[in-house]
This record gives structure tokens, sequence and C-alpha cells, in this order.
């Protein structure tokens, strides 16, 4: 996904924002996806892309065999029935001056999977699902706390029974003890209604909490991708390594050795070249700021990592 | 016993809004020691900013106002203290670093205006001015001829400005503006940013967040205060950033001496960094202890949930605990203990009265009837 960057009197493109720039991964069913990395990374737009809410500048989304990029309006609508997200933000993503029936009811009207009475009790089961009750049904959205609105969004995601959720930062807009909550209500729903889940956070603590794999973002590119006990035991690459060090442990007497990254992350603008980690990884040789290291299984688990020193400790 | 540089007693602010009356802080005791890193960690609206806010005296007034209690600083009531005390106090002797950078600096001003604005304050640039002139004629004999007369006048003029160095006349305008640019490259050279006579020329939104907070910091350090806030220092950041920030942080701490409070709703950072924490829930502060014998052994109700409640990265969980209910509406609080409606081991006199603060072990208070006082 390339953003242009406009400039001058028309608008010309004057350049563009590598976001997401050629990223392949795969999703199996029933799992959960983990996708991890820092602010600007791509990991929304990633998101967004698999749903087509951004359309991509070139790439194949395959969902359940289809091509989804071939799909054309009206078939598209019909597949986003199949496929749903959760949005980051619990204040920006539910319409205000809609009830809560109207937001969770609004897939099940379009779709035509029910209307009137039956709307009404299939948003109420919904809204029991997610731990809200009969009475939440005819109230605005500004009358709910954090927690029970993104329960709202994750409702209104569920209504047109989807196979797959891509579930954008749910949490980090909440607090610990409602975040709890809430991973936990989302685990449930995965083991009830077989559900796949893609999901985004930059929070490694989380990820590790609900994700079978992993994979690691840096700069619009994945860095690393793998099982998840694999990738905690061993991380290949140097910056999911520096990654893991940063992250601070609720814990005063676990040591560890740390390695702090200098250098802020570049712009997704202007990519460093080579690898484009190079610039602050601190065991970079001369081939990596030349060539582009392309991500390479190790091992037979499907632990991948793109780098030309993998495995190699910081 | 170290020195005692900071103690809030019994301290009450509220907000006076349309719906209510806000009681965001219900009486809070707390005391920072010379040269300690001390947190208080809890989750939105339980009232650790408006401590902060508090302590400086910015609580916005109306709607905020400090009802109640005493902070004294270094033996003195800053509630007592008229607004143009508290301002000499603020950015020397106690200073904040916010959650968010690009809201505390000015966009239109250039890093270095801002800088040295806080240095030229608080202050006495003389002794600088002088240095500064000897720096300026040094460059200049270095880079003329040795051989040149010159060279024996300026060594001369050096000498005239070393003997009035103890005793340095007032600066003039100019000469205070140059050395606290001087001061300023000194200070960002201090906070690790890289081409601080760059840096200083450049306006803020030319800066990564990380640097921006960098900027912060060296300026909340410039004067070596005795007591710095930071608020959230890390919250905007990406973690490897945030891990820059707090290494920086204490290293600069150590270097300075400062005492050092430190406001976050993030576990980690508390671990890794404090020596002593505090545990805000609902306006009160319901357990205090040195930070590796709360985590060893945490004491009141919340802060054991809160510590079941985080996904841990270095041990496996399987299902998380969680606090039922949400946190309370500070316009009307649960009565007694304002934990007690989500509390898996509520009492009979929860709801009556708030528990009172109980030593358990010595530097371990906890306000929790669980824990009964010890009859003398």
């Amino acid at each position: 996904m390339h953003f242009p960057i406009r400039g001058g009197v028309f608008g010309r493109a004057v350049g563009y924002v590598y976001a997401v720039d050629g990223v392949d991964f795969a999703v199996q069913a029933g799992e959960t996806m983990g996708l991890v990395g820092e602010s600007g990374c791509g990991k929304t737009t990633v998101g967004r892309c698999i749903l087509r809410l951004t359309e991509p500048t070139d790439g194949d989304v395959i969902f359940e065999g289809k091509n989804i990029m071939d799909l054309k309006p009206n078939e598209m609508t019909k597949t986003r029935a199949k496929m749903q997200i959760v949005f980051q933000d619990p204040y920006a993503s539910l319409n205000p001056r809609w009830t809560i029936k109207d937001i969770v009811g609004e897939s099940l009207l379009l779709n035509k999977i029910a209307s009137g009475e039956t709307l009404r009790r299939k948003v109420l089961d919904l809204l029991t699902l997610v731990g809200l009750s009969e009475d939440h049904m005819n109230r605005f959205p500004h009358e709910f706390s954090g927690g029970q609105r993104q329960r709202i969004g994750v409702a209104r995601a569920l209504a047109s029974t989807p196979d797959f959720v891509v579930l954008d930062e749910p949490t980090s807009s909440l607090d610990v003890s409602v975040q709890a909550q809430t991973l936990n209500l989302l685990k449930t729903l995965q083991a009830n209604l077989k559900l796949t889940y893609l999901f985004i956070s930059h929070n490694l603590s989380v990820i590790k909490h609900v994700s079978d794999r992993i994979a690691v973002m840096y700069l619009g590119k994945i860095a690393e991708v793998g099982p998840r006990d694999e990738l905690f035991k061993k991380q290949l690459h140097p910056y999911t390594q520096a990654l893991f060090m940063a992250i601070p442990i609720p814990d005063p007497t676990y040591h560890r050795r740390r390695v702090v990254l200098k250098g802020d992350v570049p712009s997704p603008a202007n990519p460093p070249t080579g690898c484009r980690f190079h610039p602050r990884c601190p065991i970079a040789i001369e081939k990596c700021s030349k060539e582009e290291p392309e991500l390479i299984e190790y091992g037979s688990s499907g632990h991948m990592a793109a780098c030309h020193l993998a495995g190699q400790q910081i | 016993m170290p020195e005692i540089i900071l103690s809030i007693r019994n301290l009450k602010t509220y907000f006076y809004t349309y719906a209510g009356v806000v009681r965001a802080l219900e009486g809070i005791d707390l005391d920072v020691y010379k040269g300690e890193t001390i947190g208080l960690v809890g989750e939105t609206g339980c009232g650790k900013s408006v401590t902060s806010l508090s302590i400086m005296r910015l609580v916005p007034d109306p709607p905020g106002r400090i009802v109640g209690g005493e902070i004294i600083f270094k033996g003195e009531d800053l509630l007592q203290k008229s607004e143009e005390e508290m301002r000499a106090i603020r950015g020397s002797q106690i200073t904040m670093v916010f959650q968010d950078p690009m809201t505390f600096i000015n966009p239109v001003l250039t890093v270095g205006e801002q800088v040295s604005e806080v240095i030229t304050l608080h202050q006495d640039l003389a002794r600088e001015a002088v240095q500064t002139k000897i720096d300026e004629i040094q460059e200049k004999i270095a880079r003329i001829d040795p051989s040149s007369p010159d060279r024996q006048v300026l060594m001369e003029r050096i000498k005239e400005l070393e003997a009035i160095k103890e005793h340095p006349p007032k600066p003039s305008k100019g000469e205070v503006k140059k050395a606290a640019l001087h001061r300023t490259i000194d200070v960002l050279k201090l906070v690790q940013l890289p081409n601080p006579e760059d840096v200083v020329r450049q306006y803020p939104h030319e800066l990564s967040g990380g640097m921006r907070q960098r900027v912060i910091i060296a300026m909340a350090l410039s004067c070596s205060p005795d007591l710095l806030i930071a608020d959230e220092p890390t919250t905007s950041l990406d973690v490897t950033i945030q891990a820059q920030i707090l290494a920086l942080l204490s290293e600069l701490k150590k270097k300075i001496g400062s005492s050092v409070l430190i406001i976050t709703h993030d576990m980690g950072i508390v671990a890794e960094t404090c020596d002593r924490v505090g545990v805000m829930y609902a306006g009160n502060i319901v357990e205090i202890s040195e930070t590796k014998a709360l985590f060893k052994k945490p004491l009141h109700p919340y802060t054991q949930g809160l510590l079941r409640a985080i996904p841990k990265l270095h041990e496996d969980v399987k299902d998380l605990e969680i606090i039922p209910g949400s946190v309370p509406n500070l316009i009307h609080p649960p009565s007694g203990c304002r934990f007690h409606p989500r509390c898996p081991f509520r009492m009979e006199i929860c709801d009556k009265e708030f528990p009172p603060m109980v030593e358990t072990t010595p530097g371990h208070s906890v306000a929790c009837y669980l824990y009964p006082e010890k009859k003398h």
C-alpha cells in the first residue's frame, strides 16, 4: 500500500509513503495471528487493506479461496459480512446519534438477515453474548464506558456471523482491569464461535497472551513471523530481540540483558536502502545497507525472518 | 532515615462542575524522600495527575480547587505561597515532564528560545556570560596565526576576564542571551540529543516524539530541580523509544541527585524504575510500599487484582483474572472504602467508613480492613 504525498498547485503526487511494502503472510482458520509493531509500521494499514477499507496499490488478498481484489463492489459487500473489523477507538467508531440497537443491527438489516421482531431478538442475543443486557439496547454510545463501548464494537462485528475478524488494537484505549475483561471475552467468543482473528497491537504482552502465531512488522515490512512459543524462545531478527528487551516487565526481581536501540524510526516516505532496520541495528554489516533481506524460513515450524544475520544475538 | 523533601498531608482537591462536585482527591498522604524515585500508579481517573497538578498548584481554577490539606516542600507549605512565589519555585525547584510533549512545547518558538527562557528566568548567568566570552576568545586564538601580535592582546583580555569571573558585573541583555544559549546547548548534550547546535534553531514540529520528550526533560532538568514530576513521560512514545527515555531519566537523576515522582499506569515501568510505589484508586492512595515488597506481596485487594490482570511477557498465564465492574464515578463515589463494590473480600464494615492507613511491616502501609490495626 503506497499513499501518495500530494503537493503543488495541481495536487500531483510528489512522492509516496510506503506504508506497507510487500507484506506476505497467511492466517489459518481458527487461529489468532498477532501483528505487532511500533506506531507507523503499517499494522493498521495491513488490517484495513485486508478488508479493502483502503484499496491496496498492488497485491492479492485471498479469503476462503477467492481473491477479494477481483470482486465487484456488491460482491465485496457480501464477502465483508464474513470478514469484520473491530476498531481501535471505541469513542470514534460508534455513531453518537444511533442507539445501540441501530449500531449492532445495521449489518443484519443490510445483509437482509433479520428485521422487525427477529432483529430485536438477534441484537439482544448478540448483546448477551458480549455481556450487555436488554436495557442497554435503546441507549446511546455516550452513556457507556470505554470497555462497554468496545463490547458494542465486538457485538457489531459479530452480527453478520463472520469467520474472520480483524481486531485493530481493541484494548489499547482501555485500563488494565477492563483490558483483562475484554481479552477474556474475545478468547471465549473465539472458542465458542470458531472465529479466526488477526489481532493488531503494539503491546507485545497482550499479543503474547492472545496469539497462536505472531508477525513482527517494522516500517512496512514483516521482520519476523513464527509460532508464538518458538518466537518467545528465540528471536531471530535483531529488531524483534530489541523489542522484547524494551518491554518493561512488571516484576522488580526479574533481571535481563538489555540493549537499548539508538535513534528513531525512519520515515516511511523515504525508507533506508537495503534492510530498513540497518541504521538502528547494533550488528549491521555492510551488506545490510545494500541488499534487502528476504523473508526466509529457519527450521521447519514456519519460523521466518528477514535478516542477513538471522539468529545472531545483538 | 533519609531526608523528606516533599510531604503531602490530607490533600483534598475537588472539581466543581454542573453535574456535581467531583471528589478527585480525598485526603492523600505521601512522603517523597531526597534522591528517591517514587511511582504513583493507578487507572484512568484515579487522581494521579490531579496529585501532580496540585503539587505544582496548577489545578485549573475554576472548576478545580484544592480544598484542604498541606503540601510541605522543604519545610514550607506550598498551599500558603503566593502565585509569584510559586512561579519562582516552578521550573527551578520543582519541575514537570508531561505526557504529550507537543501540548507543552510552544510550537512557534524554536527549541533554543524555549529552553534558554527557562534558564534566563531562574539562573544568574553573570558568571556564565564571562565564561562564554572567554570561550569565544579562545576559539579566536585557535584560529589566528600563533606568531601574530593580536594573539598577545587576546591573551591579555582572557586574563582580565578571568580576574572578574569571581565577582562578575551585571551582564547586558545580549550577553545573557548568548550565555543562556551556550548553557542550552550543554543541557541538550546532556539529554543526548544529536547535533544540539542545529536543534536549538529548529521548531518543535521538526523533531520526532522521542526528541521532543528529550527537549522537555532538558528544560525540566536545566535548573537542577529538587523534585522532578514526570506525568506519564513515555505514554505517547513507542516501546523502543520509551526504553531510551527511561534509561536517560534514571541516568540523569543519578547525576543531578533530584527526587523523581513518576506517574504512570504501567506496572512494568514502576517495577523497573521506582524505589517506592503508591497505588491509587478513585482519589485515595490505598497502598504504599517499597517496589520489591509490593510486587512480592501486594496487600490491598485492588493491587492484587491489578497485578493479576496484566498479561505477562515473562511467564505463561492461561486466563487473566479480572476485577469485575469498572472504576466508580467520583461525583457519587461509593461510601466507605471506595473499592468495596468491586472487592471480592468485602465485609460488613467496608461500606461504612474509609479504612485508615495501617503500617503492616516497616515501610509497607495499606488502607484496608483486612489488615487490622495493631493494638499497642
